[in-house]
């Protein structure tokens, strides 16, 4: 995926172009000095659309302030699937970069032709075409004359990187003003002509019918509109928002629910997961031409526990019916495909559906965006054409939206007489990691499954791994064992309902591969950054984990109490490498002091916005390893609060220093998703170098340090 | 209905309601004030904190009836893009958030800090935001931003 641009020889449409390839459908050009660009992409707090606009800037030549980014929508953007997978930088930034280089192409041809010189000799400055003889025109006065409606061709080919003006530069985030000066932007802002509030009731059990609703009481309330039921599935709707939460506290105590399924035991996570039925696949396998005689195997098993997106923001979305069309307004990562599961759901044919992206709070995966909106959708059925604006409780927002997956990771290294690794073999069980809309027979939202006549609950997949593996991402190791045997276990039944958040499987798996490794390499007495550098070929590995460890000083002189430990992953074995050092001091609790990281996207695109990204990584993951696990009992999830569920605040946040390794020549590759594994793992290396005790099982805390003690051989 | 008075951004503001409501559900719905963001409900992640007199509190955990004849200021009553407050500026110089939801209460809770403590350290400003969750990870860029600004509020 990382390769440089296709040579001339070869021309093909990016992927994304040849999906959408009239060019109509991404630009547009006004007469008055202004394009819009159309991604179907979707801001999640990443940056993306401002460096989209970087990319169409500097390929038609025009000031940045000229670009003007459209939100996605169903009626007008392209189809760019998920904004997920670390993907948008690359594909949409490769058909955006193509577009725009064609229908550069396309301005210069008519430009050529009306002054009567050659398009060879032609420049452009700021949208304005110049040629010899100081002819000039431009793109806003050829704007009319030019039609976009037609199709992308293969053979224009974009700027070289070197011609390119703001690629490179960090070019200040378009959208950051607005969420300063507090100027409606996120979706929960936004208000629409005659919006009524809607809430949904959903029990704190897991798995339960509702088998009664009284709602009297309800209807007898002021500002009241309607109670929407169908199955388990229940609403009401008031003309504002107080009135909402009130008629909701109301419905609940009129609610009837039947015995639920029970939840695994949460304190045994790895039995549970291996004892429940799976589907097997054998992922990678490795063969070695002579093999080595092994001396003795080592065996060692790591889990995560769950883990929630847990947003600022609870989830929120707005419908509005007209006769028998929809539009519906939602933070979703993909407005394609949610449209792909209303439709379904609503039993119309998808045209009759728009669905509009507004910006929500981060994303890290698929949350519950989707989920309230078919909430939203149902709810506005009852509303004679209304538009009906619906949020998730913060408790919802924690219980009832999709988890990241839990995963237990065996890993069993042969060794032979000198202690080198002769063969490897790596196991996983762990229910898939992805459930997203839009990509089945049926749908995968929550409501969906609540309806009078349901559709199953969606079982979660893991994508192949062409497409990077869901629970067995990063499963495959880049290091040049000379044998080995990946395994993913995927469960076949569900009791927690998971899906894909940031990394997927990657986390857990690069926890438990650069733990092991760090285990192996100081059994040998052997430097842990020499030894992986002796196991790794591709030079950019070497250069991420030899910067990360130069500006790190590795290895800092041991010091009581204060632990280093290095980690390093290419994410998905594709995409951004990332080196990671922490120093953690070990005193009530952890504290991680300070993340150096290195990291490589190929050419990046906004400096400073990669480098938010894998700061806003490495702190997200410091949090996960640190503080975050999912709780439930046998009936329900418990940590539906801040309190229950904590995250990392500011006082305990480290320092983080980035090393952004620049390769303009090389396509560029998503960071948002790169620095998880290599800190998650570096942190407990960390850990082991501070206490000499190893924990397997995130998160690390004083309990888990002490059983990881009691356990130690 | 009851009447509450208090000073909203500088503006003597007469809201009838139920002073038993939460001060983020009067802003948000009967003012349509939006800049003051829900997040929990329960005081717990400061993206709803506004400013009574020199402290930042949790809209959504103060009651109505609580703000009477107080001063209250909002993000939307900190400044504008015409006439920013230092801590917008050093916030976009930095370029200090991610997703941006948790800004409007951190921004408030800073404003709140130089209040009381115009030039403070690092860790006087982290312990100043630990009430404020950011899930996003621009903790240290959002800290050296309000370092940057109380710099240049000094300066001024």
């Amino acid at each position: 995926m990382n390769q440089p641009a296709p040579s001339p020889s070869s021309p093909k449409l990016p992927v994304n172009l040849a999906a959408n390839p009239n060019l109509s459908s991404w630009l547009k050009f006004s007469p008055q000095g202004q394009v819009t660009a159309s991604p179907g992409k979707v801001e999640i707090g990443q940056g993306i659309v401002t460096a989209l606009a970087q990319i169409a800037a500097d390929e038609l030549d025009i000031d940045i302030s000229r670009v003007q980014m459209i939100r996605a929508s169903t009626a007008v953007s392209p189809n760019e699937g998920v904004t997920s997978g670390s993907l948008s930088v690359q594909q949409s930034g490769r058909a955006m970069r193509h577009a725009c280089a064609e229908v550069r192409q396309i301005f210069l041809q008519l430009a050529s032709e009306r002054l009567g010189v050659d398009i060879a000799s032609l420049g452009v400055e700021d949208g304005t075409i110049s040629g010899p003889g100081n002819v000039t025109t431009s793109y806003w006065e050829l704007a009319e004359e030019v039609s976009l409606d037609r199709d992308a061709t293969p053979d224009v080919r974009p700027k070289p990187p070197t011609r390119r003006a703001l690629a490179g530069n960090s070019v200040q985030r378009i959208d950051i003003p607005d969420k300063v000066f507090a100027r409606p932007r996120f979706i929960h802002d936004w208000a629409l002509p005659e919006m009524l509030h809607g809430r949904v009731l959903r029990p704190q059990n897991a798995r339960v019918k509702l088998t009664g609703l009284k709602d009297d009481s309800v209807r007898a309330m002021a500002g009241f509109v309607a109670v929407v039921r169908d199955g388990s599935f229940a609403g009401v709707v008031c003309e504002t928002e107080h009135g909402a939460e009130a008629a909701l506290q109301a419905l609940r105590k009129g609610a009837v629910w039947t015995d639920g399924e029970p939840l695994p035991d949460e304190s045994d996570l790895a039995a549970f997961l291996k004892a429940e039925p799976s589907e097997t696949t054998i992922i990678d396998k490795r063969t070695a031409s002579s093999p080595g005689a092994k001396k003795r195997t080592l065996q060692r098993r790591y889990t995560r526990p769950y883990i929630a997106h847990a947003s600022i923001a609870p989830s929120c979305a707005m419908a509005q019916w007209n006769g028998d069309r929809v539009h519906v307004w939602t933070h979703s990562q993909g407005v394609y495909l949610l449209r792909t599961d209303l439709a379904l759901v609503l039993k119309l044919p998808a045209e009759s559906i728009i669905v509009e992206h507004l910006e929500g709070a981060g994303c890290y995966g698929h949350n519950a965006a989707d989920d309230v909106a078919l909430d939203a959708v149902l709810l506005a059925k009852a509303t004679g054409g209304r538009p009906v604006r619906v949020q998730w409780s913060r408790e919802a927002e924690m219980s009832d939206a999709p988890l990241g997956a839990a995963m237990a990771i065996e890993i069993e290294a042969d060794l032979d007489a000198a202690g080198e690794i002769i063969d490897w073999r790596h196991s996983i069980w762990s229910n898939g990691h992805v459930a997203r809309p839009g990509r089945a027979a049926q749908p995968a939202l929550l409501a969906g499954f609540e309806l009078e006549n349901p559709f199953p609950r969606m079982i979660s997949t893991n994508p192949p791994q062409a497409n990077g593996g869901g629970g067995d991402r990063n499963a495959v190791p880049l290091y040049d064992f000379p044998s080995w045997q990946i395994e993913s276990h995927r469960l076949t039944t569900m009791p927690i309902r998971t899906s894909a958040l940031r990394t997927l499987g990657a986390q857990g798996n690069v926890f438990a591969i650069e733990s092991f490794l760090d285990e192996i390499a100081a059994e040998r007495g052997e430097d842990s950054v020499a030894f992986r550098l002796r196991h790794l070929g591709d030079e950019r590995a070497k250069d991420v984990i030899g910067a990360a460890a130069r500006r790190a000083r590795w290895k800092p002189e041991k010091q009581p109490g204060i632990g280093y430990g290095i980690a390093f992953a290419r994410y998905k074995n594709t995409g951004a490498y990332c080196a990671a050092v922490a120093e953690i001091e070990s005193a009530e609790d952890i504290r991680v002091r300070k993340l150096t990281l290195a990291v490589d996207v190929g050419e990046a695109i906004n400096p400073d916005g990669v480098i938010n990204q894998i700061e806003g990584g490495a702190i997200q993951a410091t949090s996960w390893v640190l503080k975050e696990r999912v709780r439930f009992d046998r009936e329900r999830i418990t940590s539906t609060n801040w309190t229950e569920y904590p995250i990392l605040r500011f006082s305990e946040v480290p320092e983080v220093e980035v090393e952004l390794i620049q390769r303009s020549e090389m396509d560029p590759v998503g960071a948002g998703e790169a620095a998880h594994g290599p800190v998650s793992a570096a942190i407990a290396n960390a850990v082991f170098d501070a206490l000499g005790v190893r924990v397997r099982h995130l998160p690390i805390t004083r309990e888990s340090i002490i059983a990881a003690m009691e356990q130690a051989p | 209905m009851p009447s509450v008075r208090f000073r909203l951004n500088g503006v003597e503001t007469d809201v009838d309601a139920d002073p038993d409501r939460s001060l983020l559900d009067i802003l948000r719905g009967q003012l349509g004030m939006t800049g003051s963001h829900f997040g929990c409900g329960a005081g717990e992640c400061g993206a709803c904190n506004v400013m009574l007199g020199d402290h930042a509190v949790a809209a959504c955990d103060t009651p109505l009836w609580s703000v009477a004849d107080k001063d209250i200021t909002t993000i939307e009553g900190l400044g504008t893009a015409e006439r920013p407050h230092p801590l917008q500026r050093a916030f976009i110089a930095e370029q200090a958030l991610q997703c941006g939801y948790c800004v409007s209460g951190i921004l408030i809770s800073a404003a709140a800090l130089l209040k009381r403590n115009p030039a403070p350290t690092s860790r006087e400003v982290k312990e100043a935001l630990d009430g404020n969750l950011c899930r996003c990870g621009s903790h240290n860029r959002m800290v050296r931003a309000v370092l940057r600004a109380a710099d240049e509020m000094a300066a001024e």
